[in-house]
């Protein structure tokens, strides 16, 4: 009598189970649209570190084209010679803020030279120029966009991000969006004026004009090639960095934790054993 | 068990001392020689594992507190300030984010060990009603402290789940005004969420002692379910749990550190790194992924109902959900009198056990139902894993009290072992205990 309970509750079980697999994936179609290409990070996984030389030609990008539209508040001239950044000497960042003209923060009324503690200027005066400038739109801060966006990820493969610790959907976003642009919308899609169809922007009509073009950022070298490709790849790469500036120093730590507690528990372990040696349990 | 004390204090100092308070007698009395079953198992290293974490939180927390600051205009900036400028900011900060996460799954691993191994029941309920308050304070600190970092998924969390109260007739609405301290989500409901998450950890310690306390006095449950018999059934808490229970912990602090320091956001959504803004509402307002499988139940009833054949509601879809959601807290605090099979543990009931991994299946299928929009085939199953959720406390446990045939129970602690050494040795497996 109760293994025939038993029986039916099993088949409910597993019917319940399959529901659930089968059922999530019929109603997941809502975002038409290609799926995002994920790149391979020079910073991605437990092993990985920034490449100073793609921080340093992010950077390059970042300054040329994406800083003319958005401000990046978070970041100070000082942090570009920072250890595991882009690593500009001193005397290089010293002369780099004295280009920019920052309000002085003692004397609001007059303006001075930045000085390497200074924030990254803001280029506009304020959000109501922002707006005004851009279709209406305010140009989002930077500081931390890297980690703001991400790439949308069926189930269950998110869950492989637990053991691989992803942690790079905010690039691989940013890496899409600057490549996903079209000159059409596709038949059907109607964009409003200064409007630009991207594949990977939700609902598809941003307001930033695509900003990059071949040639348009000269690197040193012939070495790296200046394309759109290229160019994307470097600034998302550097405004990972910005984001997540001790990303190199979080994993070195990372590491030596690990040892030690894996050490610890083998010693624990063995302790363990030891202690109950005697013990029949 | 509260057994007679066996301290004897040796020096001059500790008899002076042990006249006047006790102190060391009874840390000796519930820390080294408490007697506790020694056929405990992995799942039962995760009350120390809980102890430490909430140690942990409180650490990491009282020093983010030093540099944080509970502005509307300054709270996010002040986030970003500890992970970029404050010396370890980033790994002290991920260690207060990540541990919420591992905190709360102990913690359901924690209960949903009590429940397979009936340690609600007599004469532990309240032992199990201490537990279920830890929970509801545990789940009030850690969304308050979601809302702190003043990002987009903290504000939206914020307003939908104190809108959650003005469903509550007649009251609602100024109970609404009163948790926010205004018409909205702002500044004075940052700053009181702010002081209220600093004073409930030490509440939570506070309802943890009475929980080691209501645990010391029956003393532990075992996977038997058996009730321990003699001494042969026990053995002193240290050195065998306390070495125990430490390499658990060794073990879980390894899983919690790959997370900190590999992938601190991975519990956590990339729209809190938005500075929260009241004019922007995000496409999928998700909380903490500990809180889903209740959040799919509070969305789960979307639903009037009314008095049939007429168009009278009765309760309308939003009354029911936030009647669910509490609901289903609520319902944890009848368990002991809702199972009254004299059977503790699941091992020994053949029904139970299917009704069991069924209801846990059921919950972390609400989970997963709770991260996604409220629409379609969604909203239909998590509205029979709703039912099943109830179902399994009101009715599946009282009736399977009544109706299953428990298998022959261990004579004792101490028989089982013997039974089980001896069955894996006859499978030649020969491996020594």
């Amino acid at each position: 009598m109760p293994m025939r309970g038993t029986i039916s509750i099993k088949v409910l079980v597993l019917a319940l189970a399959a529901a659930l697999l089968w059922g999530a994936p019929a109603v997941a179609q809502e975002h038409a649209g290609p799926k995002p290409a994920l790149q391979s990070w020079s910073f991605a996984g437990i092993f990985g570190t920034y490449d100073r030389n793609q921080l340093q030609r992010g950077f390059q990008v970042f300054r040329q084209v994406c800083s003319s539209c958005h401000s990046a508040s978070l970041l100070a001239f000082r942090n570009l010679s920072q250890p595991g950044g882009p690593e500009y000497s001193e005397e290089q960042i010293k002369l780099l803020a004295a280009e920019y003209i920052v309000v002085d923060p003692a004397d609001p009324l007059s303006d001075r030279p930045a000085v390497a503690s200074d924030a990254w200027p803001n280029p506009w005066p304020s959000v109501a120029d922002a707006r005004a400038a851009n279709n209406g739109v305010v140009p989002p801060d930077f500081s931390v966009i890297a980690k703001a966006r991400s790439v949308p990820m069926d189930f269950p493969w998110w869950m492989l991000n637990y053991i691989t610790a992803y942690q790079e959907g905010g690039p691989d976003y940013i890496y899409n969006l600057l490549n996903g642009y079209h000159d059409e919308a596709p038949g059907g899609f109607t964009l409003a004026d200064g409007q630009s169809y991207n594949d990977y922007f939700p609902d598809h009509a941003l307001a930033m004009p695509p900003p990059l073009s071949d040639g348009a950022v000269d690197y040193d070298g012939d070495v790296v090639p200046e394309t759109v490709d290229q160019y994307a790849k470097d600034v998302s790469a550097f405004l990972m960095w910005v984001a997540e500036p001790h990303l190199v120093e979080r994993k070195a730590i990372g590491f030596r934790v690990l040892i030690f507690l894996g050490l610890f528990a083998v010693l624990m372990y063995l302790t363990y054993k030891r202690v109950w040696s005697g013990v029949k349990h | 068990m509260s057994g007679k004390s066996t301290y004897t204090p040796k020096s001059g100092f500790t008899k002076w001392l042990d006249s006047r308070l006790p102190i060391i007698r009874f840390s000796y009395d519930t820390l080294v020689d408490y007697p506790t079953p020694k056929n405990l198992n992995y799942w039962w290293t995760f009350g120390a594992i809980l102890t430490a974490f909430l140690g942990i939180q409180i650490v990491t927390g009282i020093i983010l507190a030093m540099n944080y600051t509970p502005t509307v205009g300054d709270a996010f900036n002040s986030v970003e300030f500890i992970r970029r400028d404050v010396n370890w900011g980033r790994i002290i900060q991920a260690s207060h984010s990540v541990g919420a996460s591992m905190f709360f799954l102990a913690l359901y691993i924690h209960m949903f060990r009590g429940l397979y191994y009936g340690s609600y029941k007599a004469p532990r309920e309240v032992l199990w009603l201490l537990g279920v308050i830890i929970f509801v304070l545990m789940m009030a600190t850690a969304f308050m402290g979601y809302v702190l970092p003043w990002g987009q998924m903290s504000f939206w969390a914020a307003t939908v789940i104190t809108q959650i109260f003005s469903a509550i007739p007649f009251v609602g609405e100024a109970i609404l005004e009163w948790l926010r301290g205004g018409f909205a989500v702002q500044n004075a409901t940052l700053t009181r969420f702010y002081s209220l998450h600093y004073l409930l950890p030490f509440m939570i310690a506070a309802v943890v002692g009475l929980h080691i306390w209501a645990l010391h006095v029956p003393g532990n449950n075992n996977p038997t379910g058996v009730t321990v018999k003699s001494n042969q059934d026990t053995v002193a808490f240290h050195p065998y749990y306390t070495i125990k229970d430490t390499f658990a912990l060794v073990v879980f602090l390894i899983v919690y550190a790959w997370f900190v320091f590999f992938a601190p956001d991975i519990f956590g959504h990339a729209d809190n790194y938005i500075q929260a803004n009241p004019l922007v509402t995000p496409p999928h307002i998700v909380p903490e992924w500990y809180f889903l499988p209740f959040y799919a139940m509070l969305r789960a009833i979307n639903f009037n109902v009314t008095i049939p054949f007429t168009d009278l509601v009765l309760l309308d879809s939003k009354l029911g959900g936030v009647i669910a959601f509490f609901g289903s807290i609520v319902v944890l605090f009848f368990v002991p009198w809702l199972d009254r099979s004299p059977v503790r543990s699941g091992t020994f009931r053949p029904m139970f056990k299917w009704f069991y991994w069924l209801f846990v299946i059921g919950f972390i299928g609400l989970g997963y139902l709770g991260a996604q929009p409220p629409e379609g085939i969604y909203v239909a199953i998590a509205q029979a894993l709703t039912a099943y959720y109830f179902a399994y406390f009101l009715v599946i446990l009282p009736i399977l009290a009544r109706i299953e045939t428990p298998l022959p129970l261990p004579a004792s602690i101490s028989q089982s072992v013997l039974d089980r050494n001896g069955a894996k040795q006859g499978a030649g497996s020969g491996a020594a205990a």
